[in-house]
This record gives structure tokens, C-alpha cells and sequence, in this order.
């Protein structure tokens, strides 16, 4: 107990020297107003979950969209914002992000909390290292991402991503699930690990075998914590069932795996390549893991395996260029298409750590122009990612009881050029104010 | 004769490995560079029924464009094809000028020469690899003109190249003839190498170098362009004495680091400027009026947005990014409104790559451009088409569709500046460089190669070989 005290300071401590820390870089982000009852009306409502509503009516209250349709009386005493002209979109969902987490990744490290030290910190918390103010999560959501998932990176359990909402002033204000799902980065076959500590694995290893025998310590060193993590879980049932039992000793790390292992938290595992993935899902399904695949680039080579073991994909690389030189010039642009035509489940993200999420729009219409149908480009960015990570009771459709995270544009939503005109996130109007409106009022008529 | 037989079998088997070698080289040529088949002939080619983009004079509807010697030669509805010509129906389809991207590393197989702070004797059209699949992909996004610079680790970093994407040509086939030298000149933080802890690879650091502030930087700048003045009075000094006749005279040591500084002093090189905070930029700007040479352009000017004033008093350029920032500390004030703010301030601005990937949508950056600052379609196609053509200085033959102008084209399935289109052809000099059908149609042909050469025995895994592989000699190649 004593122990556990002083851990419980030194989180406060490191709580309290945060708050400077995120203010270092200014604050960017206007907070959004209060929750009312607002009335959307003669909009053009794209619901997702059904037909398009040409002229229509939404009506949010308390947070939520409380009615939705072509005849919908407005309650007296709403806000009402007249949509002529407008169409109104559920609010996008970015699912690969690390926003908050990392505002100025070189140059800058004090601004970057995206990684622990060491391999495995399955109880390190997105929620912990988000800074509110970031002006990434500005930026993002003036072009309709509402909400996102934000995960850390590095190691091989990296730690827990959280679910989102892009408003508010604090990260209890933003979270939606500050626990939603476990990272973990499985070492790559044929190569050491990922980035730079792979790389180096690879160039210090004198052999393959080598490099794989690191793999194979790795992944037992990740089963026997799953184990422990189980055992724990167990024991600690059967204190709480019977209290004459010895007290078990408390322990945060395995504490936190305990949902992971009886499958009730995902997990996200980073994989692109083919037999990474296929590893991945093995790995899962030999410890009884949900996973998700993060990347999933060459997911479109095994539609099959995917659709068969269900498990679902978000792609990060639909931008990225082609690996191989002999690959279609399209061939990453194309991958969406491929994995709808298998029937794998996917969502499209921007893959960005967070000043880029912005792209997230373009990317699913990438994925349009190159063979994946319209609509299926928009559920990619609203419903599915909302599906995968069961929520979509909350996200992803203009349906009554659903949460109010709703885009409101002068047109087609994944187009570049298209203005976002308002925004509403939980059921609160956002000012469409960013650092960069700032900085182009400040300067824009400068003689 | 055992061993006699011994070592015949082994030539033979030798020799049978090279032959295989040979083949699966040849073919694997064949599949990396995809696009050395495609390019057809210049004969006369019509594109009818198009919407074209002229980018300069306006959008017209239903209009054909006649390409004859590799310029356009007629615009207009209802144009009679020549006997011969290729006759391309466009009805639906979007015909724009090929997309010049004024900044990137493209098939360059070095950047930088990172020694010296001041290496403007070294240029990158020396390190050109005419082979990089790359192009490919850029003519795929309808690319046809880039230049691809120096990177930003030296105050001076060299001559750069503005080339054609003529893909299956050698690299000099691909120079852009007349166009303009160039120099690349870089500030700020990739000078300075204040990340250089980040750059090099762990367990390695980079020496520091000279200069390592912004004041350095401005003392290696005027350092520099003095050595060059002075180098310039002697070369002057020396031609008007052979001008009046003086024998016998000892010619100046020819000096290639001051010599392509004369030539910006004079005014026929072009200074091209990496530059991403104001105050840097600035400096630069009131250096080169000093020197009495102008900035061509500001490369990224990611801040210039807030000296907008200054660089078109100064007459610069500027080629930024449509929406890059918070990668390091120098770009934390970029915003996407920066194009659209300069060139209400009358700066001729574009919109360049820096990258391999991003130059394959520079349509869709520029379409970001009506979003952030309210761009009219033109001036948004603009940015990556005839503006990039004056910062080249080629605009009398490349970015926009015009009589007598260079044929580089790029015809779209739909409005370029939506994210929703890709593109079917792309044209450079009336030449197709990328055709999307053909290269489908390819594709299947190209799996089957694939995996012929994959079940080939010298692409097995060693234990599942079939012949013993030879020892490649060591030394002697």
C-alpha cells in the first residue's frame, strides 16, 4: 500500500508538471460551446445509414441527434442554423492517428509523448500524454473529423489507445473511451523489429537466423506476460470471490493487460506486410486476442485469409508509394477497392501521427478514384471505423441517438475544395477558429 | 579425367547460371522500367471533344487540340485530323497542362554534398538516374516538368536540373533544352543542422559545421558572393585587356565553386532559395539587393506569408507547399493560406512536392488552395502549371495549352481539381508517356513474369535449389 502511495504522488507530480508543459506552444484550440438544442434545417442530409434526405431537418439535443428526417418539427426554443444549400455529413473518424501525442516530432522533443521506454508498457496511456491544446486536433477536425483514435507507438506493446472527440479543453472533456484499445507492434518476420531499432537489429545481426531467434525471444517474452497477465486476472477474481484467500500482490502492468487477454480490449496490431499480417492474426488467434490490423498494406494480397478469420483492417497507406518496383503505380491507391471486393472489413486513415490528419478526406477519396465506390469511400472515414471498434451505437450515421458529431459543408465532404461551414462535436457548436485562421487574419492584409 | 570432367560439368553449369543470370536481369529491366514500351511516336495526334483547361485562357468546352511536331498546333471545335493522325475521343474528359513541380529530389541518386557548407561547384545532373520507377509514377499523376534541386544541408548546394519526365530516354535526353541554370541556396535549421542528432543514425553523430547559427549563415552568404565579386572584377578586368589587344597574358584560374555565383550575379543563373521562417528569408532577400542580384524563388517560403510585401517588392517566387507544417519547429507557422496570401500580394507562387509520393496529387494540393484562401479554379491550377513555368523560366514553352507550345498535356476522367480524378494519358513534346489502359492491360503479363522469375532456381531460397550456385569472383568484374 505504501508502494502504491507513492506511485499516486508521483503521478500527481508528473500530472501537475504536464500543465505548463502543454501550454509551451501556445493555446490553439477555441473551446467548444454548450450543449443545447439546436435545429439544423433545409439541409441536404447525407445520414450514411440510409438514402440521402434532400431537404431535411436535424434536431440535437443534450449531446445527441434526437430526430432526423424530411418532416421534423422544430422544438421550440432550438437554435436554428438554416442549412440551404448545405449538406450535412456524420462527422468523420480518424482511426490511425497518434494526435495529441506528439506536436513537433523533430527539433522539438519535449513536445513529443508518444513513446515509453522499453518494450512493454501495455499500461502506458494515450489519455496521459494527450495535450488538448495541441493545434493538430484543431486543424483536423475544420474538415469534419469529429473524433479519433489516438495511439502510441514504439516498443512492442506500446501501450493503450484512447477514443476521441476533438473538443474540449481537457483530455477527460475529449475522451470517449480513454482505454479502447491495446497497441502492440509484433517484431516484423526476416527483420529485427520496426523503424530505426529494427533497422539496426537487421545491420548488427551477421545472419537471419539471428535475427529471428531475437523475433522468437520476443514474442515468448509477449506470451509469457500475456500468461501472467491471465493468471493474474484469475487470482484476482478469486480473491474477490473469497477474502479468507492470501491477498495477492497488486500490479498496474498486468493489471492493465487483464482486459486484453479475456478479449474484451482489441487490439490494434501493426502489421503491412502479407505474412506480417498473417503472423499477427496467428499470434492473436493462438492467445485469444481481438485484433485489428494497423497498416495492413498488402492486406489487399489476402482477402481471403482476412474475410475467413474476420478480422478487420485500417489501412494507413493508401498514399504511400508503391514498395516494390515492378507494383502497379496504383497499387496502394487501388488497395481499398480490393479489400471491399473481398469482403474484408476496413476503414481508411490518414495514417498520420496528427498535423497531416487533415488528409483524411482526400485519402478515402483516393480510394475512390481508383475503383472503390463513392459511398463505400465515405463509410470508410463515418460507419465502418465505427463498427470495427463497436461504437458505431455512438458514431459513423445521422441517426436519432447517436452522439451529435456532424459536419456541415458547401459540398461533396471528401472534395478538397469544400468549405466546412459548421461543426458539431458532442452536440456542441465548434468555432471553426485553428492556429493557421489566426495566423492568416493576423497577416493576410499586412501592407 | 575425373577431375577434368569435374570442372567442364562446373562451366557448363557455370555458364548456365550466367545465361539465366542475363535472362532474368533482361527481364527484370523489363519489369522495372514499365514505361520504356509505352511511349509512342510523334506523329500528329488529335484529342477531340475535350473540356479544356488552358489555365491561361480560360476553360473551353467540347474543343479538340491538334498536336503536330510535338507542339500544339491548332485549338478549337471540329478540327479535321491530319491524314495519319492518332484521333484520341476525349468526351467527358479533362485535358490540362502537363503539371510542373518545381521541387523535387526525383531520380537523383545524391542530394546533398554535405563536407562543405559552400559546394555550388557540384551539380545534379550529374547523378541523374534516368531509371528510377518514379517518373513513372509522376507521369502517372500527370507530371511532366520538374526541377530536381540540391538538398538543404549547405548555405550553397549546387546546380540543379530542370528536366522532362521523358521516361526510357537517357538523363540527358531528359534536360529541358533552354532552360535556365540554376543554384540552390538553403537556410534555416537543415543548414544549421540543429537536428542533426535526429538525421544521423543511431550511434553516430554529425560534426558540427560552420555555420551553425542564422548568423553564420548570413556571414557564409556575403562571404561567398565577396569571393565571387572579386573573382568577376579579375575574370572582367582580364577579357577587356585581351580586348585591347594585350598579349601574352595568364589567363584566371578557372574557379567552378565562384563561377556559378558570377553567373547569379549576372544574372543567368537562377538563385533558387530553401526558406522557411520570415526573418531568414528576409535576410536573403536584403543580401541579394546588396549584391545587386534577384531571388528567382524562395523554395517552400512557408512563412513568406508574412512578409508577403517584401518578396514582391523584392520580385521573388516563391514555391510552398499547400499544406505542410508542425514537422519541425521552423514549419509550426506554416498555413495552408500562405499560397493564397502571397499571390494576393502579386507573388507568382506554386506549389511544389519536395517528395516523391506527394508529387503524384499535386492536384489535389492545389485544390486545397480553393478551400484555404478562396482560389478561383484557374489561379488554383495555376499554382502547378504556368506559375511553376515562370519560376523555371520556360514559360514561353510549357504550362498552359497554347498555340506553338510545347505538347505536354495530361488528360484526366474527370475535373483534375477533384479528388475523385485520375489520369488516362499524359503527353510530353506530343509523345504518350503513361497511358492508364495500356498499363492495366499490362499488368496481367506482368504477374505471369513475376512469378516465372520468382520459381526460377536462382530466386530459391538456398536449401531448395536445384544446382549448386558458383562462387561469384571477388575482385575482377
Amino acid at each position: 500500500m505504501r508502494t502504491n502511495r507513492i506511485v499516486g504522488t508521483a503521478g500527481i507530480l508528473t500530472m501537475l508538471a504536464a500543465l505548463p508543459a502543454a501550454a509551451q506552444l501556445g493555446s490553439f484550440n477555441p473551446p467548444p460551446g454548450p450543449q443545447k438544442t439546436f435545429a439544423l434545417t433545409n439541409a441536404r442530409i447525407v445520414p450514411v445509414s440510409g438514402p440521402e434526405i434532400a431537404s431535411g431537418t436535424i434536431v440535437i439535443s443534450a449531446g445527441r441527434i434526437l430526430a432526423v428526417g424530411a418532416s421534423v418539427t422544430v422544438p421550440a426554443g432550438a437554435q436554428v442554423i438554416d442549412g440551404t444549400g448545405l449538406r450535412v455529413y456524420p462527422g468523420m473518424m480518424d482511426a490511425g492517428t497518434s494526435i495529441g501525442l506528439s506536436e513537433i516530432g523533430q527539433g522539438a522533443n519535449a513536445t513529443v509523448d508518444v513513446s515509453e521506454v522499453g518494450s512493454f508498457n501495455p499500461n502506458a496511456q494515450a489519455f496521459f500524454g494527450l495535450n488538448p491544446q495541441s493545434a493538430h486536433i484543431g486543424v483536423a477536425r475544420v474538415v469534419g473529423i469529429t473524433h479519433v483514435v489516438s495511439r502510441p507507438t514504439g516498443g512492442i506493446l506500446s501501450g493503450q489507445a484512447a477514443l476521441l472527440n476533438l473538443a474540449g479543453s481537457t483530455a477527460p472533456q475529449m475522451a470517449v473511451n480513454r482505454n479502447l484499445a491495446m497497441v502492440i507492434e509484433l517484431p516484423r518476420s526476416g527483420f529485427g523489429g520496426r523503424g530505426f531499432g529494427g533497422f539496426q537489429a537487421a545491420q548488427n545481426a551477421s545472419n537471419t537466423q539471428d535475427v529471428n531467434r531475437t523475433r522468437t525471444r520476443q514474442l515468448d517474452s509477449l506470451r509469457a506476460l500475456l500468461k501472467d497477465a491471465e493468471a493474474y486476472g484469475k487470482t484476482m477474481d478469486a480473491y474477490a470471490r473469497d477474502k479468507t484467500l492470501p491477498r495477492p500482490k497488486q500490479d498496474v502492468v498486468l493489471a492493465s493487460l487483464v482486459p486484453t487477454v479475456r478479449g474484451q480490449m482489441p487490439v490494434l496490431m501493426v502489421a503491412d506486410r502479407a505474412t506480417d499480417i498473417k503472423e499477427a492474426v496467428g499470434f492473436a488467434e493462438e492467445n485469444k486476442l481481438r485484433v485489428i490490423i494497423v497498416g495492413g498494406r498488402d492486406a489487399w494480397q489476402i482477402t481471403a485469409f482476412l474475410k475467413d478469420h474476420d478480422v478487420p483492417v485500417l489501412i494507413t497507406s493508401v498514399m504511400d508509394l508503391p514498395t516494390r518496383e515492378d507494383d502497379p503505380y496504383d497499387v496502394n491507391y487501388g488497395a481499398p477497392a480490393k479489400l471491399a471486393q473481398g469482403g474484408v472489413r476496413f476503414a481508411i486513415t490518414s495514417g498520420d501521427a496528427g498535423s497531416e490528419a487533415r488528409n483524411l478526406p482526400y485519402t478515402a477519396g483516393m480510394a475512390a478514384a481508383f475503383g472503390l465506390s463513392k459511398d463505400d469511400a465515405l463509410k470508410s472515414v463515418t460507419l465502418w471505423p465505427a463498427q470495427i471498434f463497436g461504437v458505431a451505437d455512438k458514431f459513423g450515421t445521422i441517426e436519432a441517438g447517436k452522439i451529435a458529431n456532424l459536419v456541415i459543408t458547401d459540398g461533396d465532404l471528401l472534395e478538397a475544395k469544400t468549405n466546412t461551414k459548421y461543426l458539431f462535436i458532442d452536440g456542441r457548436l465548434v468555432p471553426l477558429d485553428t492556429k493557421h485562421t489566426d495566423l492568416n487574419d493576423k497577416f493576410k492584409d499586412r501592407p | 579425367m575425373r577431375r577434368l570432367s569435374t570442372i567442364r560439368s562446373f562451366e557448363d553449369s557455370m555458364k548456365k547460371t550466367i545465361r539465366l543470370a542475363a535472362t532474368l536481369m533482361a527481364a527484370a529491366s523489363v519489369l522495372s522500367a514499365q514505361a520504356k514500351t509505352v511511349a509512342t511516336g510523334p506523329g500528329a495526334t488529335l484529342i477531340t471533344n475535350a473540356t479544356v483547361l488552358t489555365v491561361t485562357k480560360g476553360t473551353l468546352k467540347n474543343t479538340d487540340v491538334l498536336i503536330q511536331n510535338g507542339k500544339i498546333a491548332q485549338i478549337g471545335p471540329h478540327l479535321v485530323a491530319p491524314a495519319g493522325a492518332t484521333v484520341i475521343d476525349a468526351t467527358g474528359k479533362f485535358l490540362m497542362p502537363g503539371i510542373i513541380d518545381p521541387h523535387t529530389h526525383l531520380m537523383s541518386d545524391a542530394v546533398n554534398e554535405g563536407s562543405l557548407s559552400v559546394t555550388s561547384m557540384v551539380r545534379i545532373q550529374d547523378v541523374l538516374n534516368p531509371t528510377a520507377v518514379n517518373i513513372y509514377r509522376e507521369l502517372a499523376g500527370g507530371v511532366t516538368t520538374v526541377t530536381i534541386l540540391h538538398g538543404s544541408a549547405n548555405t550553397i548546394g549546387g546546380q540543379n536540373a530542370t528536366v522532362k519526365l521523358k521516361y526510357g530516354g537517357s538523363a540527358s535526353d531528359m534536360l529541358f533544352p533552354g532552360a535556365p541554370p540554376t543554384l540552390k541556396f538553403a537556410l534555416g535549421e537543415n543548414v544549421t543542422r540543429k537536428n542533426s542528432s535526429q538525421i544521423a543514425m543511431p550511434g553516430q553523430t554529425v560534426a558540427r559545421r560552420y555555420p551553425a547559427s542564422r548568423m553564420g549563415q548570413e556571414e557564409v552568404l556575403r562571404d561567398a558572393f565577396t569571393r565571387a565579386r572579386d573573382y568577376k572584377a579579375t575574370i572582367d578586368e582580364y577579357k577587356a585587356r585581351v580586348a585591347k589587344g594585350e598579349k601574352n597574358l595568364v589567363p584566371p584560374r578557372r574557379d567552378l565553386e565562384l563561377e556559378p555565383l558570377v553567373e547569379v550575379l549576372e544574372g543567368t543563373r537562377l538563385a533558387r532559395v530553401h526558406g522557411y521562417r520570415a526573418d531568414e528569408m528576409l535576410m536573403m532577400l536584403n543580401l541579394a539587393d546588396d549584391f545587386g542580384f534577384k531571388v528567382k524563388a524562395l523554395e517552400h517560403g512557408l512563412e513568406g506569408y508574412k512578409i508577403a510585401s517584401e518578396i514582391a517588392k523584392h520580385g521573388a517566387d516563391v514555391t510552398s507547399f499547400a499544406d505542410s507544417w508542425s514537422y519541425k519547429i521552423e514549419a509550426y507557422d506554416a498555413i495552408p493560406y500562405n499560397a493564397a496570401i502571397l499571390m494576393r500580394h502579386g507573388v507568382v507562387t506554386t506549389l511544389n512536392s519536395d517528395s516523391d509520393e506527394r508529387g503524384r496529387r499535386l492536384n489535389i494540393d492545389a485544390a486545397k488552395l480553393m478551400r484555404y484562401g478562396g482560389l478561383t479554379e484557374d489561379e488554383a491550377l495555376a499554382t502547378i502549371t504556368i506559375n511553376g513555368a515562370k519560376t523555371l523560366g520556360v514559360q514561353d514553352k510549357v504550362g498552359s495549352i497554347e498555340v506553338g507550345k510545347d505538347a505536354d498535356l495530361s488528360l484526366w476522367n474527370n475535373h483534375p481539381l477533384s479528388v475523385y480524378a485520375n489520369v488516362d494519358k499524359t503527353f510530353i513534346d506530343g509523345k504518350e508517356y503513361f497511358d492508364r489502359q495500356k498499363d492495366i492491360a499490362q499488368r496481367d503479363q506482368k504477374a505471369r513474369e513475376r512469378a516465372e522469375l520468382e520459381k526460377a532456381d536462382a530466386n530459391q531460397a538456398p536449401a531448395n535449389r536445384r544446382a549448386v550456385q558458383p562462387v561469384l569472383p571477388q575482385e575482377e568484374r
